[in-house]
């Protein structure tokens, strides 16, 4: 019988020389390596939380002054004029902008990544399965500044087409709506939300493939001994089993696809000062990210950069809370699961 | 000893020697660029630059060290090309420059980080987001820091429209269009400019820089100088017209490339790599053809507004000096006047020396600069003659 803290019947005898039983997950041989590793450990956690702790300090302390100079509401103003006496600057453009490119992402990836999991895993022959498993992968390994050249110059030609039949077949709809704000090229939040969902694939794959794969045979083969078809054996045995990890996958996924930078800065198209505010996903715009990295050149003043910093303290809150509630997710699900 | 010799084979090399020795020749400023006819006239230059510099004031020798500098990424292929031939020439002398951004490489400079800076504008010397750049950089120098004109950018208004080779544009259409007042390649404001050109009905897409560019402000710089009345903004490193942004100068040159109808405004360079055709502009004195001639013209047409050897230009956008294409930027490298490390400021000036040298300039238009004109340059090489 082995518990959740690996302590063992053992662990409750008193050894011969009299010491007291070793208790719980505080279980010791009071060896000088046991010490060592566990204070390693204990170490890498701290800094971890240190770390993440001490950027969100920085942050804090170069967003503040500027912060406290913004005649703009941070929160909901699209304006963005951060230089001069008297900077007024708002997120609002650039958080739905990172917000809806990273959902369409998230939208055709997770489906897209599951089923190729699922592929790999359950249906494809043994000779085929680790090949394609490292197609997959190796999609992870291209660098996104080639995600970036290649959206914008191979494939993005051939999706203006494609957005211009959407928008004139579900204009009605205000996500579809025809673009306002002069955005005729593939320099779109839709575009890029496409592009985002290959750059994100491969981890959402490499994650599920590997849950799925830990789906118990006993599972597996009781689903199938009652008479279930290999689909029903999936949804009641395989699904459930590796939904905790599906949904971690997609979370690290979504975290990528807020926090790109590179290929969004190459394809999006940012909009003129002045632009009115659109829901459409025909249009352009920036994200927190892009915005960023197109501007970073030219942070000559503490009152810009602590602009900037202020909006990446926004994606850093954004990431946080996103997480925050996939681990509520999956903790919830493994009470029913278990 | 090295640099003694070395002079001596340059002086032999004016001589005879023509080809292959003047290469090796420290200092020598004929190297490796093979514009036709240039061959007996680049090494007698550079043997009467050698005999100046034995005689004279502290040479055009080549200096050892490393030196860096960061700032402007308009002059970025420029400075790139003088290190090749700097370092090709120099043993032991190492040039980096980190294409950052003007505002970045100020700062830098400022902090002491570098020894050099590169910036589309000069140091403000008015104070700006709570810094007087000019005051720091005399700071940091403990001398005056002094802005040398380098480089010259013309800024070619870029288009692609089937059918249409030849363009003319008058300031006050070029606001317009980058306003998104006119919309329309065959609207009577063009049209009327283009008499006899057949102009088609296509839709003006303007793209624009995403990031903040030196090349934006200089740009808005010419339509805020040149049509007041349209274009009121304020010149600003970001944009403040209408149309699509995108990144660097790559992006918005590959999107007019890509988008029928499409504008832009984007160094010569870009334009001429991307085959894009090129408007012509007619402040007031008739059509313009974007040159190396005639943007000079407009660089010789500033007015110096630094004192002494602090060469900061102030451009006329309203020239109507026949000939002058009046889009320019001019990209300044900002250095101390007198060096903390008397070896890096030796360097800084053999390296200065090369890329202000007349060979060295004319080599530049070849990748989209233009050369200085001979009086700047003039001015130019007395100041880094004053470098110490």
């Amino acid at each position: 019988m082995s518990s959740l803290t690996g302590a063992s019947a053992v662990d409750h005898v008193p050894d011969p020389s009299g010491h007291s039983p070793l208790g719980g997950a505080r279980a010791s041989t009071g060896r000088l390596g046991d010490r060592l590793f566990g204070g390693a450990a204990t170490g890498a956690g701290l800094l971890v939380i240190a770390i993440v702790t001490l950027i969100a300090v920085f942050l804090l302390s170069q967003a503040v002054p500027a912060l406290s100079r913004n005649g703009a509401n941070f929160l909901t103003s699209t304006e963005w004029n951060v230089a001069g006496d008297h900077p007024r600057f708002g997120i609002a453009n650039l958080l739905w902008t990172t917000v809806a490119s990273s959902v369409i992402a998230m939208l055709i990836a997770v489906p897209l990544g599951v089923g190729v999991a699922l592929f790999v895993t359950q249906y494809a022959p043994r000779w085929l399965s680790r090949p394609a498993a490292s197609l997959v992968d190796l999609l992870a390994a291209v660098p996104s500044i080639v995600y970036g050249l290649w959206g914008a110059y191979v494939f993005g030609p051939h999706i203006t087409g494609l957005q211009s039949g959407l928008s004139s077949v579900l204009g009605w709809i205000p996500f579809f709506s025809n673009s306002t704000g002069g955005v005729d090229s593939s320099g779109t939040i839709f575009f890029i939300g496409i592009v985002l969902s290959i750059m994100v694939l491969p981890i959402v794959t490499a994650l599920s493939r590997e849950v799925f794969a830990q789906t118990p045979a006993t599972h597996k083969e009781a689903a199938l001994a009652l008479g279930a078809t290999r689909w029903e054996m999936i949804r009641t045995a395989v699904l459930p089993f590796g939904r905790p990890g599906v949904i971690s996958a997609s979370m690290l996924g979504l975290g990528r696809a807020l926090g790109e930078t590179v290929a969004v800065a190459i394809i999006l198209s940012s909009l003129a000062n002045g632009t009115g505010w659109s829901f459409s996903l025909f249009n352009g715009g920036e994200t927190f990210a892009s915005k960023i990295a197109n501007n970073a050149g030219e942070f000559d003043s503490p009152q810009k950069t602590g602009a900037f910093i202020a909006a990446g303290l926004v994606l850093f809150v954004l990431t946080f809370i996103v997480n925050a509630i996939a681990r509520i997710v999956i903790e919830r699900r493994k009470a029913f699961t278990e | 000893m090295k640099t003694l010799t070395s002079r001596r084979v340059a002086r032999l090399s004016g001589v005879a020697l023509v080809g292959s020795l003047a290469l090796s020749a420290c200092g020598s400023d004929n190297n490796s660029t093979t514009t036709a006819g240039a061959g007996s006239n680049g090494s007698s230059s550079s043997s009467a630059g050698a005999s100046s510099s034995a005689g004279g004031s502290a040479g055009v020798a080549c200096e050892k060290g490393t030196l860096s500098g960061e700032g402007s990424t308009a002059q970025q292929n420029a400075i790139e090309e003088v290190i090749s031939q700097f370092q090709d020439a120099c043993e032991g002398a190492t040039v980096n420059y980190n294409p950052t951004g003007s505002g970045a490489g100020i700062k830098q400079f400022n902090a002491g980080q570098v020894d050099f800076a590169g910036s589309d504008s000069a140091l403000k010397t008015e104070m700006k987001d709570g810094v007087v750049e000019q005051a720091a950089a005399d700071k940091q120098c403990g001398s005056p820091a002094w802005n040398l004109p380098m480089v010259t950018g013309p800024i070619a208004v870029a288009y692609k429209l089937n059918g249409v080779d030849k363009l003319i544009l008058t300031p006050d259409v070029i606001a317009k269009i980058f306003l998104g007042q006119i919309t329309t390649w065959n609207d009577p404001a063009i049209a009327k400019v283009n008499p006899g050109v057949t102009l088609p009905s296509t839709a003006i897409k303007v793209f624009f820089r995403s990031d903040e560019s030196g090349t934006t402000e200089n740009f808005t710089k010419y339509l805020n100088g040149a049509a007041p009345k349209v274009w009121t903004a304020d010149p600003a490193k970001k944009w403040t017209g209408k149309g699509e942004g995108k990144e660097k100068t790559a992006g918005v040159a590959g999107a007019v490339k890509a988008t029928e109808g499409g504008i832009t405004y984007a160094e010569w360079s870009a334009a001429k790599d991307n085959n894009l055709s090129m408007a012509q502009v007619d402040n007031g004195a008739g059509a313009v053809t974007l040159t190396g001639e005639s943007a000079g013209k407009a660089v010789a047409a500033a007015k110096q507004v630094g004192t002494g050897n602090n060469i900061k230009l102030a451009l006329d956008y309203t020239t109507k000096a026949a000939g002058t294409y009046p889009i320019v930027l001019v990209t300044y490298e900002i250095v101390c006047s007198k060096g903390k490390d008397p070896a890096k400021a030796a360097l800084t000036k053999a390296f200065l020396k090369q890329f202000s040298s007349p060979e060295q300039q004319k080599a530049l238009e070849a990748i989209g600069y233009a050369p200085l004109p001979a009086e700047v340059a003039a001015k130019v090489s007395s100041a880094i003659d004053a470098l110490s």
